[in-house]
């Protein structure tokens, strides 16, 4: 127990808790086990815990739970486990814990920022829009980063978060959300039949408002002792899961519920087996939303004076907490459950010094029982401006029609509005709500999914209505999920407390006729006069009133703000309030981290890596990789005191002087089979496939159904019913998907087999003049020769005494093979092909070198050269579409009008002036360079490179009417000036082709 | 996350394993080359895009990797009923009032 100023003896629920200490700002506090940092701090008698975002007004702790919109600081466990705008309401002590303000500079107490606070009338609604909009250039580089800065709500960690996160899946019939007396009995009435229950509540205890209501009873004992008992019986139910500390942020389709569990948040020293949180993503039969009613503040002249709170939350801390918020306390309210808080506060020995009520002539028994006590009762009355700077100190009371003001020294105010149901996840859940006229608010109405809402959530008010209704409903959802039988009691409430009604916007004295600074939302900085003046300049939508003036914008998402804010809208609008409407609850209900949504899926297990069966070998002779989709892929490999630059053009020599290596695994592979493969592959590609010979390979082409290039590969006939199909490396998996999607819908007539065989069958490309050579003493049972195995052939035998399949092939120009071998053995088929290719000088060759190889060629790669506006004919690949055939698919889409106009950008090659310099990818091509800006563009450069072996750059382009202007000059605009090119063909190297026999 | 039932499988699976396939029930023409540029327009590019009830297909990638159909509501995203490719568009519907 520790001897903190303003712990009550006696008071609270952990008078034998032993002593945490902490400290906040750098100074050092006792607390207990139990508080929460809000409690230990209050406890001490410190009520400054910060300063706000936009006017940096000192600000006090408003509540007692997750709602608050004030009291956000920073916990420090080490130097990367900073963690911004905790909640200190919400945050459980520990001993040792550190905390700091935030927002302030230099100090708490002495902020420089605060000057905005005199300069206010620059901050009002709408200044963003309206300032920062001019000039234009000014936004990025000048004012975002100042205000940024300046109107900061707390600071990113700056290192990797050390901690990890779990997830987890569950299933259950009724998932009760909200662990208060409704939530309780729901969960009963559900368990008892046998069903699977999860009950989560955000809090470490369950009991919801029961912590404060020191008025109930049920089941013969005091509320909350029953709550605990309930749910210590539930616990040990083996269909039931009980999470605490579990906030439900998400109310998602088909009662899919996210939620979030803080694990290990209020330990002292987490072990590092024990996750920091935890998210569960929960598919419920039934869900029964039990999450209660949040309580407003009263909207007055400066009524964000650390000190000022609500009156529930500052029962909380007496009654839970054993903390007394003041010593001489005012009470403002418009309803009856403020009443409660002076009257506990009152018999623990606190003077209460004025209750000010803004109703006439209120009555009812906790209006006699705070006569009773001696508390000076005010009817009619309105406290106009609070006293005091970094604590509240005097209230100003005033009839509230006007008249003498009388001024009442205080330590602390608790106000009270009245209770705003929690619709939030019934609101995300899709669900309609309707506006009670009588009791002004919004509760929930057409339900869109398969939920229900018990308890202070459905305006339902009393703890015997709350208990009744929620019983019931728990067991409807346990009977709708399928129980048979109920065998259980419902609890008997045997004394509670009433409090309903209350007010909603500007209290008198915060009126259209005052600039009084009236806050409605804490955490956004947002007055009654903002939300005025909002509707003032035109806004008429509520949605429009919450962007312009950001309220319920702040991350508490207006949980204590919206309704004043509607409501002050309505009245200026002269409308009422459902017609002005209510803004739109999202997900998440409170923050959450971006590690609980992640969990282990960071670093290496972000996203899959894949690896051919050769990556080692290539990572031991100190390969570079780069990134192709999800592949590793050898991109060059430098010998000593190389760079890229000299490693590509060694390789690309080597390849056709004497002959190269390539790792080509990563293409696309897909086996068409069945007796109608043929007919099959004429639909899907450009090409005719029912005369090729088996045995034989075509370079095939796929469209889109628009006439667009989508895909292009060699394709191999293995046998009449058997087709070997490459793809691009990226395309593999949506081009198999288009496939599957015509097999099994346009032509499911047809009898074929499609298999995806990428992961299979390794791929080793050797190209070059030695290429043979450097083969054919590995292969059994294929004759090598030209005239049994001529370019664009495949065979199927061994090599290296295991199986193949022997394309002879080229992407190189050169005479070339593709070695496929089973994966498994790719390495060690590699390794020999290299000891061979050795005794020849042969080179491994990269991703780069086989670009460069490629573009020398004027082979294209579908996806750099085309971007899915290019058809075969802009690309010059008419030769690959069948003339005589009558259908396959984009058939149609490449007679459109369009595709078929004159003028169309064609790929051709571009040669510059100057063979040294190299053409930037991208660039834009014009031709004329003296013309305006902005200049007309016909065109870019899609592939450029330096060729070694041209002794020259080269480039290809999609150029306007390009094959039309082989020969013209054109020019490309650069930075540091015009760069002169000639127009050419696409074949750089060979143009006649005889190296592929060479 | 949706439940989808999966016409094939005959089981409801959580919407990770299904991909979206487009609007259903728009026939690829049996004479494509001979389609007049109109024809091809309403097939390729014009959708209902309805605010309600939609006839859309999916593919079950990460089960049985079928394509299929279903109606789905698109304002509540409640699928009404799945069936298989190739079945007729279904006259009457479960569940759906006019
Ligand atoms: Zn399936």
């Amino acid at each position: 127990m520790s001897g903190a100023s303003h712990r009550i003896s006696g008071a609270g629920r952990f008078s034998q808790a032993k002593t945490a200490r902490f400290s906040f700002d750098g100074q050092s506090y006792a607390g207990i086990e139990g508080d929460t940092l809000a409690s230990a701090l209050l406890a001490n008698g410190v009520h400054l815990v910060g300063r706000s975002f936009k006017y940096h007004r000192p600000r006090g702790i408003l509540s007692a739970g997750a709602e608050e919109p004030n009291a956000l600081v920073e916990i420090r466990r080490d130097a990367a486990r900073k963690t911004p705008n905790v909640r200190a309401t919400v945050q459980e002590l520990y001993d040792g814990l550190e905390a700091q303000s935030q927002n302030r500079w230099p100090s708490l107490s002495f902020d420089v920022g605060a000057v905005n606070d005199i300069a206010s009338p620059m901050f009002s609604a709408g200044f963003y829009y309206k300032t920062f909009m001019w000039p234009k250039a000014a936004w990025k580089s000048l004012y975002e980063p100042k205000i940024r800065a300046a109107a900061g709500l707390g600071v990113s960690p700056d290192q990797p978060d050390p901690d990890h996160y779990s997830s987890r899946y569950a299933h259950c019939d009724v998932l009760v959300l909200g662990g208060g007396a409704a939530g309780i009995a729901a969960a009963l009435a559900a368990a008892e039949t046998g069903v699977r229950v999860i009950l989560a509540d955000e809090q470490a205890e369950f009991g919801g408002s029961l912590r404060f209501e020191s008025g109930a009873k049920i089941d013969g004992q005091d509320g909350f002792a029953w709550a605990q008992a309930a749910v210590a019986k539930l616990t040990a139910m083996d269909n039931v899961r009980v999470l605490p500390r579990t906030t439900a942020f998400g109310y998602y389709a088909q009662n899919f519920v996210g939620l979030v569990e803080r694990v290990s948040d209020h330990l002292k020293a987490p072990g590092h087996d024990l996750a920091r949180e935890r998210l569960w993503q929960v598919r419920a039969k039934r869900v029964v939303l039990a999450s209660g009613a949040i309580e407003r503040h009263m909207v007055f002249a400066d009524n964000d004076r650390p000190g000022i709170m609500l009156a529930g939350a500052a029962r909380t801390y007496l009654n839970h907490y054993g903390v007394a918020v003041g010593r001489n306390v005012g009470v403002y309210t418009a309803n009856d459950s403020a009443y409660a808080a002076a009257i506990d506060l009152k018999k623990a020995g606190v003077n209460v010094a004025a209750i000010v009520d803004l109703r006439d002539n209120p009555t009812g028994p906790v209006i006699d029982e705070a006569r009773a006590l001696g508390i000076e009762v005010n009817f009619g009355r309105a406290v106009i401006r609070a006293g005091g700077k970094l604590r509240v100190s005097s209230m100003t009371v005033q009839p509230k029609n006007g008249g003498g003001e009388r001024t009442i020294p205080v330590d602390a105010i608790l106000m009270s509005a009245g209770w705003t149901p929690s619709v939030h996840l019934f609101s995300q859940s899709r669900g309609k709500v309707a506006f009670n006229d009588e009791t002004k608010r919004f509760v929930p109405g057409t339900y869109a999914q398969d939920c229900v809402s018990v308890g202070a959530c459905n305006g339902t008010d009393g703890l015997s209505a709350t208990v009744d209704e929620a019983y019931a409903a728990g067991a409807k959802a346990a009977r709708d999920a399928g129980a048979k039988t109920a065998k259980g009691t419902k609890p008997k409430v045997d004394a509670s407390e009433s409090w309903s009604r209350g007010m909603l916007g500007a209290a008198p004295g915060a009126g259209p006729d005052t600039t009084v600074k009236a806050f409605v939302d804490f955490q956004n900085d947002v007055t009654a006069k903002d939300i005025r003046q909002a509707v003032h300049e035109g806004m008429r939508s509520i949605e429009h009133v919450k962007r312009f003036t950001t309220n319920g914008m702040a991350t508490d998402q207006g949980k204590t703000s919206n309704m004043h804010g509607l409501a002050i809208a309505a009245e200026m609008l002269g409308k009422p309030i459902p017609e002005v409407g209510l803004t739109t609850f999202r997900a998440p209900y409170t923050p959450v981290t971006f590690g609980a949504i992640v969990s282990h899926a960071r670093g290496p297990l972000f996203d899959p890596t894949r690896k051919t069966a050769i990556h080692p070998w290539a990572e031991a002779q100190g390969a570079v990789f780069e990134d192709v989709g999800q592949w590793k892929r050898a991109w060059y490999f430098p010998k000593a005191g190389e760079d890229m630059h000299a490693a590509v053009d060694r390789e690309c020599v080597a390849v056709r002087k004497t002959a190269g290596l390539f790792d080509a695994s990563t293409l696309g592979k897909i086996e068409v089979v069945g007796p109608d493969a043929a007919k099959f592959m004429e639909l899907l590609y450009t090409n005719p496939w029912e005369k090729l010979e088996p045995g034989r390979c075509r370079y095939g082409i796929m469209l889109r159904e628009d006439g667009f290039i989508y895909d292009d590969g060699v394709v191999g006939r293995l046998a009449p019913d058997r087709f070997h199909v490459t793809t691009t490396t990226g395309g593999a998996p949506r081009v198999m998907n288009h496939m599957e999607d015509y097999l099994q819908t346009e032509f499911p007539h047809l009898n074929v087999w499609l298999t995806s065989i990428t992961e299979q069958w390794a791929v080793i490309a050797v190209q070059g003049p030695k290429s043979r050579d450097i083969i054919a003493p590995l292969v059994e049972g294929i004759d090598m020769s030209d005239e049994a195995l001529p370019h664009m052939s495949v065979r199927e035998g061994k090599i290296c005494g295991v199986p193949t399949r022997l394309f002879r092939m080229s992407f190189t120009g050169e005479r070339g093979f593709e070695v496929n071998v089973p994966a498994d053995y790719g390495q060690a088929v590699w390794e020999a092909l290299w000891a061979e290719g050795q005794k020849h000088g042969a080179a491994a060759y990269g991703t780069e070198a086989m670009h460069v190889l490629r573009a020398e060629k004027g082979y294209i790669i579908v996806g750099q050269d085309t971007d899915g506006t290019v058809t075969p004919n802009d690309a010059g690949l008419d030769w690959a579409v069948g003339k005589k055939k009558t259908d396959f698919v984009g058939i149609r889409g490449m007679a459109r009008p369009d595709l078929v106009a004159k003028g169309r950008k064609q790929l051709v090659g571009l040669k510059t002036k100057d063979p040294k310099v190299v053409l930037e990818e991208g660039a834009q091509i014009v031709e004329d360079p003296k013309q305006a800006i902005p200049m007309k563009m016909i065109g870019h450069v899609t592939s450029s490179y330096w060729s070694e072996n041209c002794g020259r750059s080269i480039a290809l382009a999609l150029v306007a009417g390009g094959r039309d202007r082989i020969g013209e000059t054109l020019y490309v605009p650069m930075p540091n000036g015009v760069i002169e090119v000639e127009v050419t063909g696409m074949v750089f190297f060979d143009e006649t082709g005889g190296r592929l026999n060479g | 996350m949706l439940l989808i039932r999966c016409p094939y499988c005959e089981e409801e699976r959580p919407e990770l394993e299904f991909r979206n396939a487009g609007e259903a029930h728009i026939a690829r023409s049996a004479n494509m080359a001979g389609e007049s540029d109109d024809d091809f327009e309403k097939f390729f590019f014009i959708r209902s895009n309805p605010k309600g009830i939609i006839y859309e297909r999916w593919r079950h990638m990460h089960g049985c990797a079928r394509f299929f159909n279903a109606v789905r509501d698109t304002v509540t995203d409640r699928f009404v009923m799945t069936y298989k490719a190739g079945e007729p568009k279904p006259s009457k519907l479960p569940g759906v009032g006019k």
